[in-house]
């Protein structure tokens, strides 16, 4: 099939979903048209990944791009997108409420759509705008409890975000109008445009519009100091749709910062930007790494590890090379999937002791003994322990480090990533053992039905096993598709 | 650049109008009242609405009379109406417990609008254009996104904080009109459209903090800590 194909039915599967959704008045019927819209989306970005290695392909007048980094951050997403949908099944039903399903899963399926649009977009306003858009849709999902802290949280998120993507408009104007002094007056700003002309920008204005870019963007990214929306966010939305926050949108977010810094290196500004792009990595790794240690509350401490792993990818594509590159892109891969079983986990949880408080949940084991043997295993592999990829590609990260000039965040990155591992396992110490199991056994108020299980449990192992292998084996292919994102990146 | 060569009346017609968005920006930082800053929100978008005329007159660009026309309906008529609508629901009509005074701010504000300037005259003279309306278009977008920040920090109400987004959004626009007049029609457009979903997804989720939360002050906001 031809790339245009394709990525109409990636966007055509999730907009008949939320069509599909609104029109048929069964909830069963939303769930599983959403799950289908789910799979078809995910067997399309399979497609699409070799396709996208002869690109870059432009279509649609030059709106749409599909090129390698696109469709990895594609695969990414739509991973997350599937797991989230077949999670959503077993854990929405448990809620008990099949009157709110439909609009549910219409906005599941509306958030997948906006996620996936914008690792295709090719001009970047129409980029900053699906962006947007993600924002829009999300504040709905985040407070679809409709708690007094789930409204607060979807506030906070709104205005936050919307107010830091506002910087990042004014960065695209900045290159805009630099490039029409000479471009033109008018022109469609691409990423190739803006590759063509970028040796010829201003040194000054074109590092004032990337600061401002990067900060924009940054804040939809969850990098600190932008990311105090993020565990509010991430912890008052139902598990789902955490999961899709955390693993979907954020690599939407971060596919236009890795643009932008491969844009920047053809500005003559030497090695100052992407000493930024560290310091703020390095940062959100700190943040990130004192919050996880004081956290009493399982799902925004899954939040800050977020905010960490954003900062391991961000020191990863701010390290550069083709090392820093591939390790960040692999990591952005095992992060989605890592994560989502995280969320998962903590959702099941949620439903097993009706509570967020670390300090509630006892002898996970005892209480849910497959998902909790997965959680637990899920969170020994978000540490950055072998055998799990995510060592992988961290260490493939502090490797690219030692390598440039800003060797330094390595070894920060190092002690920190040691504290947030001490801290992360210490919680879950906390809550796998403890005093008495008797009365541990005495608090699980969920006893899921047996398909409730099986489609809490799913996602779970396909969560865990691409983890486990991907950490033991790192395809050649995998090797050779960073190396044409490389190559498709600088040439522009 | 089409800043650089146009003619005298224009460019004095140009800074007048960029100026007194920027004293309306003011007015909103000034006041506690809801409604003043609404009515000055409006005020400004009709002047930015006059802007894309102007520029589409004396730069020969036909399709911003379009964007003129819709800035007016709905940056102008639509979002102020939606504003009120969210305004009459609240039974507040002004900031109680504002973190800095509306004095307090406008010196803030003023300090702010220095600091854009010195920003914006280095930027434009690297890239050869000090002296033009470049600058002026350039600090009067730097400081409604600056104040429009002050506003979101300060104030504590929802609509002040809608308001403020929407006075960020409304100093890009003025901006981008003067330096980047021929940017492609449909990415205002979209914006455009954009900003109309941004408002009305505002109203439902004050709908939300009304019956949910009890309360449309950030103040209250704060039981997400840590």
């Amino acid at each position: 099939m031809s790339p245009g194909s394709l990525v109409l039915v990636i966007l055509l599967a999730p907009l008949t979903a939320v069509a599909g959704c609104q029109l048929v008045r069964s909830p069963r019927f939303a769930e599983y048209l959403n799950l289908a819209a789910s799979v078809l989306v995910f067997a399309a970005v399979l497609w699409l990944l070799p396709v996208a290695l002869g690109g870059p392909y432009i279509l649609l007048r030059g709106y749409i791009i599909v090129d390698a980094l696109g469709a990895w951050v594609l695969l990414s997403c739509s991973a997350v997108y599937l797991l989230a949908s077949l999670y959503a099944i077993g854990y929405m039903r448990a809620r008990n409420e099949p009157q709110r399903l439909r609009r549910f899963y219409a906005l599941l399926a509306g958030f997948a759509l906006t996620i996936l649009l914008g690792p295709l977009m090719n001009n970047i306003g129409v980029y900053w705008i699906a962006i947007e858009f993600t924002t829009l849709i999300s504040t709905f999902l985040v407070g679809f409890e409709k708690t007094r802290e789930g409204v607060e949280a979807a506030w906070k998120y709104i205005v936050i975000v919307s107010a830091g993507i506002s910087l990042a408009l004014l960065g695209i104007v900045f290159y805009y109008w630099n490039a029409s002094l000479h471009l033109g007056p008018s022109f469609n700003l691409t990423w190739a445009t803006l590759r063509f002309v970028a040796p010829q920008l201003n040194p000054t204005m074109a590092l004032t519009a990337f600061l401002l870019v990067f900060i924009g963007f940054g804040t939809k990214v969850g990098l600190a100091p932008m990311h105090t929306w993020l565990p509010d966010a991430h912890s008052e939305g139902p598990a789902p749709v955490s999961a899709m926050l955390s693993g979907a949108l954020l690599n939407t977010a971060m596919v236009g910062i890795v643009r932008f810094i491969h844009v920047t290196d053809a500005v003559r500004l030497g090695g100052l930007p992407r000493t930024v792009v560290v310091v703020i990595g390095a940062l959100s790794l700190a943040v990130a790494a004192l919050f996880i240690t004081r956290q009493t509350d399982i799902k925004r401490l899954m939040a800050y590890s977020s905010v960490e792993h954003m900062g391991v990818m961000t020191l990863g594509f701010g390290f550069g090379g083709p090392l820093g590159l591939a390790g960040a892109l692999y990591h952005m891969l095992n992060h989605s999937l890592n994560k989502s079983l995280m969320f998962f986990g903590s959702g099941t949880a949620m439903h097993a002791f009706h509570s967020k408080r670390i300090g509630r949940i006892h002898h996970v084991l005892i209480a849910m003994p497959v998902a909790g043997a997965l959680w637990l295993a899920g969170a020994v592999a978000i540490t950055g322990a072998p055998p799990f990829a995510l060592f992988v590609s961290e260490l493939t990260i502090l490797r690219a480090g030692l390598a440039g000039p800003n060797a330094w965040a390595v070894y920060v990155m190092l002690v920190l990533l040691v504290v947030i591992f001490v801290g992360f396992l210490n919680h879950f110490r906390a809550m796998y053992f403890g005093e008495s199991a008797q009365a541990a056994a005495a608090t699980i108020r969920w006893r899921p039905t047996p398909s409730e299980r099986i489609w809490c449990l799913l996602p779970m192992w396909l969560a865990l096993v691409p983890i486990l292998v991907m950490g033991l084996w790192w395809p050649s292919a995998f090797t050779h598709y960073f190396n044409v994102i490389a190559a498709q990146l600088d040439r522009g | 650049m089409f800043a650089a060569h146009i003619p005298p009346l224009a460019g004095s017609l140009f800074s007048l109008l960029a100026i007194v968005s920027l004293l309306l920006a003011f007015v909103m930082l000034g006041s506690r009242w809801l409604n003043a800053y609404l009515g000055a929100f409006a005020l400004q978008s009709w002047l930015i609405a006059v802007l894309s005329a102007a520029v589409a007159y004396y730069g020969g660009y036909p399709e911003l009379y379009g964007i003129a026309a819709l800035t007016a309906l709905f940056r102008g008529l639509v979002l102020p109406y939606l504003l009120l609508r969210i305004t009459r629901r609240l039974n507040v009509d002004r900031e109680l417990h504002e973190r800095l005074s509306p004095s307090a701010s406008l010196v803030v504000g003023a300090l702010l609008v220095v600091f854009a300037f010195v920003v914006a005259n280095h930027l434009s003279t690297v890239l050869g254009l000090g002296g033009t309306v470049a600058v002026l278009a350039l600090t009067a977008m730097l400081s409604m996104k600056l104040i429009g920040f002050l506003m979101l920090v300060v104030r504590r109400e929802v609509v002040s904080q809608i308001l403020a987004l929407l006075v960020i959004e409304n100093g890009i626009f003025l901006g981008s009109q003067i330096l980047v007049p021929g940017m492609p029609l449909l990415i205002e457009l979209v914006i455009l459209f954009d900003l109309l979903v941004v408002v009305a997804c505002f109203g439902v989720l004050v709908r939300y903090l009304i019956v949910h939360a009890g309360t449309t002050s950030s103040r209250e906001l704060r039981r997400l800590v840590g």
